[in-house]
């Protein structure tokens, strides 16, 4: 009896005291939520990259408002702290120029300077833990297409804990595209984890008109591994289907990879179209007229850092300046003296293109520069899963084709023109019925280099800018005029565009070397038998 | 009057020679042998004045044996056959008593027969494709073992990595290295169809199909890395168009072997984030040896932003091996300087102790770093120990007997264990 009292006794000490101390618990947690959340970031500032993740997952579960945008400030690299009071903050790049802010209010902290403030540090395994972290916060984001996107890249890697999240937001989701982005992922959840094969079936039919690679990947597995004939079968059909669809676009897609590779020769190669077919002069320094514009778009960079997304509408005229004033000076100054002596002309312009990637060796650094792309002109166009057109290529074959036009246009309308057609026509003529040649010539060689200048600007968004720059076109610019046939500027595009076109499609097959070996072979035999190209010219015009 | 001429530039000539001949003997010569101009240049030049400032300071600790240290600058201009010629120069004209020079794998073998014909004693300081062991070359670049090797291990191990890209620019260190890897993928168990092999022409830029092809290659659902022996200029268009196509490092990480961060400075690193290098050496280490070697860089280029890179620590572990050799034989004889070099040790600047073993090539610990968007690396994983550099690949057939020991009774860079003989064979 006693021990039964002792037990009671004990029993109620238990509880009471289980009861405060919850109590208690509950009551401090309050209080100290806003002091946690603030410890959680600043252990942001400290913890090793390896207990990262774990950290990141507390502060998401935690407080999933601020969450979202500190978790875009790390991933861009642009979270940092304050190394006193390891309070966060943000940077931001205004040209080269690093600045800080608040990281809410986003108000300056003009008084933060390189050496106070330190970047939270991160890897790949931090950043793809971000990519999902963000991609899952954003399910319930305002924007359809921000939803979407999230949706999409949570698609490659559907962890089942999700799968709660994504009915939930299916049932409330208006948006028809995400609507078809939600099926997806809830059609893969079933073919994943349904034991039932008719309702394993209906998820493939649902999925067979996708082209999202994650289906593709889950119905390639289920086709090898289902114990079930039918499930197998239907899923091998869905995959042909998708193949079919997905060898389509891929066609698509090389096409604009010769396209876009046929709009840089075309650049490369239509000063060149000029100089060598019009005047006939060969000029090795071509190249190093385009390298000259590309350092100009980096010295016009240099002297406008704030407004990077402008400067290539600066750098194009400038590009054409100075690169057809070095034309002129080297029509002027040597090739004048040597004309109807075509060796000696090769041999003195050769001359010149390494006087001049010695000249920009020794005023810009053997070293390759920095030229920035416009936030305009990264990224890509994304029709679907698989056809994706990058923005840079699209505007360069866009802005090949206006440059065509508009030199089409020059020499076919404006008396500048209209001369040098006549001294490439007939020189003696045209001298005889009072035009100026040696004018005519240093213009038309101006205006060559200068539309190489303009290739340059295009160049220096797709490739290094350094002084080799311009050997790495010269020879594909004469391949592309030579086999359009010198002094045609239609031959020249389509020379360029086939040649681009050609060369795209050999190279999955053979490789990017032999494909550039095959190219040349082809054209060193076409010009056997058309010596003068794909579009030779007629009458006296080709004596 | 020309004949004037003549005369008057052949006693130019002449007192040249005389005046060099006067001060061989109160010298000790260090030939430089990296190219000024050219192609190369961009890579050389910074050795070239890494030899230059290794140079000043021994002089300011009052050079070697007594005597100051005097550096002879030439310029191969990135013309492999005149590496031959120029070493032929600084050997027989100048009279060096080390050459420091090469890059390329071309410009070394260019020299090479000119070397061992003259005697003389070169060290080359970049990471290369292996498979070569002379008695008057010292390797302190990594070979494929410790840099390669290891960077497939920590893709395999760390990062789960099942399908592998081999691209390279096609000549030979990414084909021989190719070729190794081929080989140890395929021990390890990777299938075939598990590995693409992908070569493109120098300074290659349009990279848009490879770069499609490679995306087609890692949507497999199996994870897949990139391997690139890609060079030079070819890098930044094949990461800018990695990042237009929507690739990032978290889904294909490239790992390269040609970029550190002398490539890097100046350019635009966004595309470039998180993708991964494999060297011996990063700036980003934090060591007091580093940290003084990177002031005394900068201070010795005023410039304040200047980046130190791998090939460079090469340099500086050699020069300062060489320095100790010929300080304990008491000589700058090549046979003896040669001799004394192996068992060497000198301080790495990432902490721990370099050491040149009998095969002329260097034990050094292996990092592996994520490239960050200022241009530095950070450290995400390196080897325990050291690893002792492999003149011959364990992995290839031709050369997997084959064994390189300079020192008695051997004396042989290729000796073959089966047959017992040192062939003198080179692949």
């Amino acid at each position: 009896m006693k021990q039964f009292q002792n037990l009671i006794y004990g029993l109620i000490a238990c509880f009471s005291f289980a009861f405060f101390s919850v109590y208690a618990v509950a009551n401090d947690s309050q209080s100290a939520k806003a002091k946690s959340d603030t410890e959680l970031l600043v252990a942001l500032t400290q913890v090793k990259l390896k207990q990262m993740n774990p950290l990141l997952d507390q502060i998401k579960s935690s407080q999933a408002q601020t969450a979202l945008p500190i978790f875009k400030t790390l991933l861009e690299g642009r979270l940092y702290y304050v190394r006193s009071g390891k309070h966060l903050i943000q940077m931001q790049k205004i040209g080269k120029e690093k600045h800080y802010f608040e990281l809410e209010s986003a108000t300056a902290l003009p008084h933060l300077t390189k050496k106070l403030v330190k970047k939270v540090k991160l890897n790949n395994s931090v950043r793809r833990y971000l990519r999902s972290a963000i991609a899952e916060l954003e399910l319930s984001h305002p924007d359809a297409k921000i939803r979407a996107a999230a949706l999409q890249s949570l698609l490659s890697n559907l962890e089942t804990n999700l799968q709660v999240t994504i009915e939930k937001r299916r049932a409330l989701e208006t948006d028809n595209k995400v609507i078809d982005l939600l099926d997806v992922a809830l059609n893969l959840y079933q073919l994943k984890q349904s034991e039932s094969a008719a309702l394993q079936i209906k998820a493939i039919e649902q999925l067979a008109s996708r082209l999202e690679i994650p289906v593709k990947n889950q119905l390639t597995t289920v086709a090898e591994t289902s114990p079930d004939p039918a499930v197998k079968q239907a899923a091998f059909d869905a995959l042909k289907e998708i193949e079919h669809s997905t060898n389509r676009y891929e066609l698509v897609d090389q096409l604009f990879f010769g396209l876009s590779l046929g709009s840089v020769l075309l650049l490369a190669s239509i000063g060149l179209a000029i100089t060598f077919g019009v005047m006939g002069v060969i000029n090795m320094a071509h190249g190093e007229m385009i390298m000259l514009g590309a350092y100009t778009t980096y010295v016009v960079q240099l002297l406008m850092p704030n407004h990077i997304d402008y400067s290539l509408w600066v750098a194009i005229p400038a590009a054409f300046m100075v690169s057809g004033l070095m034309g002129v000076i080297i029509e002027r100054g040597v090739i004048r003296h040597l004309h109807g002596r075509p060796l000696e002309t090769l041999l003195a312009t050769f001359g010149i293109s390494l006087i001049l990637q010695q000249l920009v060796r020794s005023v810009f650094s053997p070293l390759n520069r920095q030229v920035f792309s416009p936030s305009w002109m990264t990224g890509s166009l994304e029709i679907n899963p698989i056809l994706s057109l990058t923005l840079n290529r699209l505007y360069i074959l866009a802005f090949a084709l206006i440059v065509f036009f508009a030199l089409l246009t020059l020499l076919r309308k404006t008396s500048l023109g209209l001369n040098v057609r006549a001294v490439s026509q007939n020189r003696n003529m045209a001298k005889a019925m009072g035009v100026k040649t040696g004018w005519v010539d240093a213009m038309t060689f101006g205006l060559g280099s200068g539309i190489a200048g303009i290739a340059g600007v295009a160049l220096s968004q797709l490739t290094n800018v350094g002084p080799n720059l311009g050997q790495a076109y010269i020879i594909d610019s004469f391949m592309v005029v030579v086999f359009g046939g010198v002094g045609n500027l239609f031959g020249t595009l389509v020379a360029a565009f086939s040649l681009g076109i050609a060369t795209k499609f050999l190279e999955p097959v053979t490789g990017a070397v032999l494909a550039a070996i095959i190219v040349l072979v082809f054209i060193i035999l076409f010009i056997q038998k058309r010596p003068k190209g794909l579009f030779p010219q007629k009458g006296r015009a080709a004596e | 009057m020309q004949v004037k001429n003549l005369i008057t530039s052949l006693t130019l000539v002449a007192s040249s020679v005389f005046s060099i001949n006067a001060l061989a003997s109160d010298t000790i010569k260090v030939g430089v042998l990296h190219s000024l101009s050219g192609t190369m240049a961009i890579s050389e030049t910074t050795l070239k004045d890494t030899v230059l400032m290794m140079v000043e300071e021994q002089n300011k600790k009052g050079g070697l044996l007594g005597k100051k240290l005097e550096a002879v600058v030439v310029d191969p201009a990135s013309n492999w056959p005149l590496f031959a010629e120029k070493a032929r120069e600084l050997l027989t004209e100048a009279e060096v008593d080390v050459i420091f020079g090469g890059w390329t794998s071309v410009s070394r073998k260019s020299v090479l027969p000119v070397i061992e014909e003259l005697n003389g004693l070169m060290f080359y300081p970049v990471q290369y494709e292996g498979e070569e062991s002379s008695k008057n070359v010292f390797y302190t670049g990594a070979s494929p073992n410790q840099q390669a090797i290891p960077a497939v291990n920590y893709l395999k191990d760390e990062l789960e990595v099942e399908r592998w890209v081999l691209a390279g620019t096609d000549y030979v260190y990414p084909r021989t290295t190719n070729k190794i890897l081929e080989a140890y993928l395929t021990s390890l168990g990777v299938a075939k169809e598990d590995i693409m092999i992908n070569y493109t022409p120098f300074g290659h830029s349009d990279w848009q199909s490879i770069v499609s092809d490679i995306k087609k290659f890692g949507s497999q659902g199996k994870k897949t890395a990139v391997v690139s022996t890609i060079n030079g200029d070819a890098n930044l268009p094949f990461y800018k168009e990695l990042g237009n196509q929507g690739l990032n490092s978290e889904d294909i990480p490239v790992v390269a072997f040609s970029v550190g961060e002398e490539e890097l400075s100046g350019l635009d690193t966004t595309p470039l984030v998180g993708h991964l290098a494999a060297w011996n050496y990063f700036q980003s280490v934090e060591t007091d040896s580093n940290d003084e070697f990177i002031e005394l860089w900068r201070a010795f280029t005023k410039n304040p932003e200047r980046v130190t890179n791998d090939p460079m620590e090469a340099t500086y572990i050699g020069f300062n091996m060489w320095a100790n050799a010929v300080t304990e034989a008491g000589t700058t004889d090549v046979n003896a300087v040669e001799q004394a070099m192996i068992g060497q040790e000198a301080s790495n600047l990432t902490g721990g102790t370099a050491l040149m073993n009998k095969n002329h090539h260097l034990s050094k610990p292996v990092l592996i770093g994520e490239i960050q968007d200022d241009g530095q690396f950070e450290v995400v994983w390196e080897t325990d120990s050291t690893v002792a550099g492999d003149a011959w690949s364990d992995f290839l057939p031709g050369s997997k007997d084959l064994i390189s020991d300079w020192t008695a009774p051997l004396k042989c860079g290729n000796y073959n264990v089966q047959t017992k003989t040192c062939s003198g064979k080179t692949l």
